[in-house]
């Protein structure tokens, strides 16, 4: 059956008041009724969901995101839990000890807020503005560039290369990213350009 | 994956060598289960370690890490001596009856044509007798001597049971348990499943530990059908995505290749990808590969690419040598030869070998950019953490750009999964702070580069101020505007060349798929296996209707999968010459006497008559290939070698250290211990654990919690003769580096016997760094030699050499 069709029109019909009933139809036993009927309403009434897939392995498992608020309406949404589709076909519902820990990885202390620089022989990162910061980037770009490109091998073929600057992919990007990054950086001519399945 | 990750509960067998699915992939490995318990399929392992997969098998034998190649070419010797081989498939949908041209030979460890100086072959010889008409000449009998399969045949004989055991430790019995095991899949209505991932790729001979299960695969039959293939589990979420995409340094997307400098214009480019089929009747799909090419020049340069400038062609960079990989790279950068460099959701200081020349390396850029959702040690390689990065930052003149980006739960888009399906997710979150997407930032690197080219000018501007990059917003590029440009679309209207007064596309809407792509310029696909993703019917792969009919484990509706959503390459292959199933009760596709139908999308022209066409549409032979020509740069079949660093000679060629042919660069080869060195008499492996992820996890407080700290694991054997406590400290070192770790003396490594040697296995899983939530430790890659495999260079991080003494610790300052 068409899972986001049953599941919207299961949300539709299923108000908190008759979840319970609606979850016993479905054969639940009693005590996982009530949980369902206590647990579901509160996702559901209380939270956005958003359909995505776990970021660690090519497994690739559904998940559910439950946020406050709602990025479809413009809000800001602040992710407050996250689990298993149990509607997707390969891991219906399961997460590994990764996977049942992903709200983690998005909410790691480590995470990145602002850009930064660390300047030669410092021994500390700083802020810096994202235009700064990309500006310095480019310039940087094609001050190597014109520089160091090689238009011409020593036979006289053209080869239009730039062999000074390398780019690592990400391998957990979607397609439309690597897509955009392959566009940018294919462009420059720049050959060491490559991802972790190097590794 | 050939297959999919829902396709492995219609096996028999399956084979787990060269991974770890239970530890690594657990979801995934369910479906294991689910085949043992319904089907009562078999479970085998084969690992140095008792592993976690080990732990539910049904037969578990040990093997020494980097011998896989002895093992694999012993069981395709015991099958064809025991007739185990499915002899209708092989006959027919193998090379096993093509003629090799004369000339070609194999002696101790080499094949015609080595150059010891150029660690190269001269291949010429490597490749089949070509008769008056143009055509392979083949040999159905199977009986002329220079046939591939009485090639093979001969190749392997060497590798007997005794054989097996001395190179690679596993005892003739235990061997020959799981021979007879592998050989019952040999029947038509018996199929066994591979599953490998990183413990095969992660060699000096990586891609041809994963040719030799692919051969055994072929005359077993194994091939195309339900519960068979070869399953490369695949490492990041869209690490598939990325190769699909050729985000490599020597392709473009779609499996095309970048040009060489010996292809100074496009006609040339072309001539040696004319892919004329080498056998009467067959498909060559690679003969479109024009039209493949062209239209993807006309997504990336659209009106910048024309006829008159053979599709601008020169605006994509020339290779002088096979590989800009990321070794190449490091190396270069060490020598002071790379000024900049980007590591896009990447840490490289943890993920290749040798810390030490890779920190060298980086402490010479001029620019090093990160651009990463958490903090990584390569953007702090400069910082000083005592034992963990000893540095020295006032000496490090590099100036580091760290920007922020999104993470998954942020961000919309499709990635692809190990079983090639390409799935659609939708945020959840809002980023945090001033974090962007990668998106957002390329666009910006690439509006500014191209603004500062178009009022300065400088070097070679076209490519740059040319890119297509007609988006509403060119700041940034919606996932649904690039995801229809990978697709592609017709750029004017189309018609029929057979009908000029029959339209088949009209301007400016999506393709239906690769089938109507052209070489004219009229149509544009960024990624030509991807096209299908998303048509004029919508975004394929955002389906979600989870039905599978007859139960087949498809689910065809389920989002997208390339090509051309099929969802078991090669499933030709599972019907007969006449088009019916082998096995009737797991009938994939069939011949309804007029097309091909079935539960899968057919891999094949619809129309092909059975006994014409072979099922191995992509390779010009239109068969699966045993002996595979000149293609792999080591050799047409695989041969045994060691790893670089080896506690034993090469039983089968004592002068050969590691792959004759591997690329290792000077410097290098200092650093590699001698064979049997008695400074280094232990064989080291690394791996990873389920509660972690690469060195992602250790940001994260739950997995840091479940496994907090760094260890190394032993046998009980070796920590007796070391004096090593469980829960004790050690050292452990290499000729590039050392370590402290915790011990875990464990039942689960035992010694091996190699060639009457003992040998002690020790493994380093990979996890720690100095940056996160977990305790700091030590990468497993301040040990690891800095060599790949001879043909992608993937670094030979399973088999390498260390030395281990009980320890106090690292010094706490």
């Amino acid at each position: 059956m068409n899972m986001e069709l049953s599941r919207r029109s299961f949300l539709k019909t299923s108000g908190a008041g008759i979840a319970g009933t609606t979850l016993g139809a479905f054969g639940f036993g009693e005590a996982e009724a009530a949980v369902a009927a206590f647990i579901k309403p509160f996702h559901l009434a209380n939270t956005t969901e958003a359909r995505n897939t776990c970021t660690y392995c090519s497994v690739a498992c559904g998940i559910i995101i439950f946020s406050k608020g709602d990025l479809r309406k413009g809000e800001k949404a602040d992710i407050v839990h996250i689990e298993g589709d149990a509607d997707h076909p390969t891991n219906r519902g399961t997460l590994c000890p990764k996977g049942a820990a992903l709200r983690d990885i998005v909410k790691s202390e480590t995470r990145l807020t602002q850009p930064m620089v660390r300047k030669p022989g410092s021994d500390r990162f700083e802020p810096i503005s994202w235009d700064a910061a990309l500006d310095k980037i480019a310039h940087a770009m094609k001050h190597d560039r014109d520089a160091n490109f090689v238009a011409t091998n020593k036979d006289g073929v053209t080869v239009n290369r730039w062999l000074t600057a390398g780019f690592l992919a990400a391998s957990a990007t979607t397609n439309e990213t690597a897509f955009a990054t392959y566009k940018v950086v294919r462009s420059t001519g720049m050959l060491g350009f490559d991802n972790q399945a190097r590794v | 994956m050939t297959n999919s990750w829902t396709d492995i509960k219609n096996t028999d067998l399956v084979i787990i060598m060269g991974g770890n699915a239970a530890e690594a992939h657990p979801c995934g490995f369910k479906w294991v289960t689910e085949a043992k318990a319904n089907r009562g399929a078999k479970l085998i392992v084969v690992d140095p370690r008792y592993n976690r997969s080990a732990s539910v098998a049904d037969y578990y034998a040990p093997i020494r890490q980097g011998s896989d190649i002895a093992f694999l070419m012993g069981l395709i010797n015991w099958c064809i001596q025991n007739d185990k081989v499915q002899w209708a498939y092989t006959k027919a949908f193998t090379n096993a009856s093509f003629l090799v041209k004369e000339g070609f030979e194999y002696h101790e460890g080499l094949f015609t044509g080595y150059d010891e100086e150029k660690r190269d072959y001269n291949r010429d010889t490597w490749e089949y007798e070509i008769g008056p008409d143009g055509y392979a000449v083949v040999d159905d009998t199977l009986t002329h001597p220079r046939c591939v399969w009485n090639l093979l045949k001969q190749h392997v004989s060497i590798y007997t049971p005794e054989l097996v055991e001395r190179i690679c430790g596993t005892p003739k019995d235990k061997f020959l348990h799981i021979a007879e095991m592998v050989g019952e899949c040999s029947s038509p209505t018996k199929t066994m499943t591979s599953m490998y991932a990183l413990g095969w790729t992660q060699h000096s001979k990586g891609a041809q530990n994963i040719r030799g299960m692919a051969m055994l695969q072929l005359i077993l039959g194994n091939i195309g059908v339900r519960g068979g293939g070869m399953n490369a589990l695949r490492g990041h979420s869209n690490i598939q995505g990325l190769t699909d995409l050729g985000l490599l340094s020597n392709m473009l997307p779609g499996y095309l290749n970048l040009p060489v400098d010996k292809e100074p214009d496009f006609a040339t480019y072309m001539s040696t990808r004319g892919f004329k089929p080498l056998r009467p009747n067959q498909m060559s799909y690679w003969q479109n590969y024009r039209k493949f090419f062209v239209s993807f020049m006309k997504s990336m340069y659209g009106d910048a690419a024309t006829a008159e400038n053979d599709w601008a062609y020169h605006y994509l960079p020339k290779l002088d040598v096979p590989n800009y990989d990321i070794l190449r790279m490091f190396e270069r950068m060490k020598k002071g030869e790379i000024n900049l460099y980007f590591c896009q959701g990447f840490n490289p200081l943890q993920a290749f070998p040798n810390r030490a020349k890779l920190s060298e390396g980086l402490s010479k850029l001029k620019l090093l950019v990160v651009m990463d959702p958490l903090q990584t040690e390569t953007a702090r390689f400069w910082e000083d953490h005592g034992v963990y990065n000893k540095t020295d930052p006032s000496s490090i003149q590099t100036e580091v750009i760290q920007l922020p980006t999104t993470c998954f739960a942020e961000d919309e888009g499709s990635l692809v999964n190990s079983g090639r399906w390409l799935q659609w997710h939708w945020p959840g979150g809002s980023p945090p702070g001033e974090a962007r997407t990668d998106t957002w930032i390329m666009a910006q690197i690439h509006l500014r580069l191209k603004a500062l080219y178009a009022r300065d000018g400088g070097a070679f501007p076209d490519p740059i101020v040319n890119l297509n990059w007609s988006y509403k917003d060119p700041d940034e590029p919606t996932p649904e505007e690039l995801a229809r440009e990978m697709n592609g679309s017709a750029l004017v209207d189309v018609f029929d060349p057979n009908d000029p007064t029959k339209k088949i596309l009209e301007a400016g809407k999506q393709l239906p798929g690769f089938g109507v792509l052209r070489d004219d310029g009229t149509t544009a696909s960024g990624c030509w296996i991807f096209s299908g993703c998303w048509t004029e019917a919508g975004n394929m792969m955002a389906r979600r209707d989870n039905s599978d009919p007859g139960d087949t484990g498809a689910y065809l509706k389920w989002s997208f999968a390339w090509p051309a959503n099929r969802r078991i390459i090669y499933n030709r292959a599972s019907c007969d010459l006449e088009g019916k199933p082998w096995d009737p009760s797991r009938k994939l596709i069939e011949w309804d006497g007029a097309k091909w139908t079935g539960y899968d999308v057919p891999d094949i022209a619809p129309t092909a008559k059975p006994g014409d066409v072979g099922p191995f549409i992509m390779n010009a032979e239109g068969s699966g290939r045993l002996f595979v020509r000149k293609m792999m740069r080591d050799g047409p079949f695989p041969v045994h070698y060691e790893p670089f660093e080896s506690p034993v000679a090469n039983v089968i060629a004592p002068k050969i250290v590691g792959n004759p042919v591997s690329r290792v660069f000077k410097d290098d080869w200092k650093q590699f211990a001698q064979t049997a060195s008695p400074d280094f008499p232990y064989a080291a492996t690394t791996y990873r654990l389920t509660e972690h992820f690469h060195y992602w996890t250790k940001n994260n407080h739950v997995n840091s919690v479940l496994q907090p700290e760094q260890f190394v694991e032993i046998s009980e054997e070796l920590a007796r003769d070391k004096g090593i406590a469980l829960g004790g400290w050690v050292r452990v070192w290499s000729m590039r580096g050392s370590l402290f770790a915790k011990a875990v003396v464990t039942k689960r490594i035992k010694p091996m016997t190699i060639d009457g040697k003992i040998v002690h296995v020790v493994g380093i899983p990979i996890h720690w760094g100095f940056v996160g939530a977990a305790r700091k430790g030590f990468p497993a890659n301040v040990l690891t030699p800095f060599v790949g495999d001879a043909n992608i260079e993937t670094p030979e991080f399973k088999a390498f050499l260390v030395n281990i003494e009980a320890s106090a610790g690292p010094a706490v300052s």
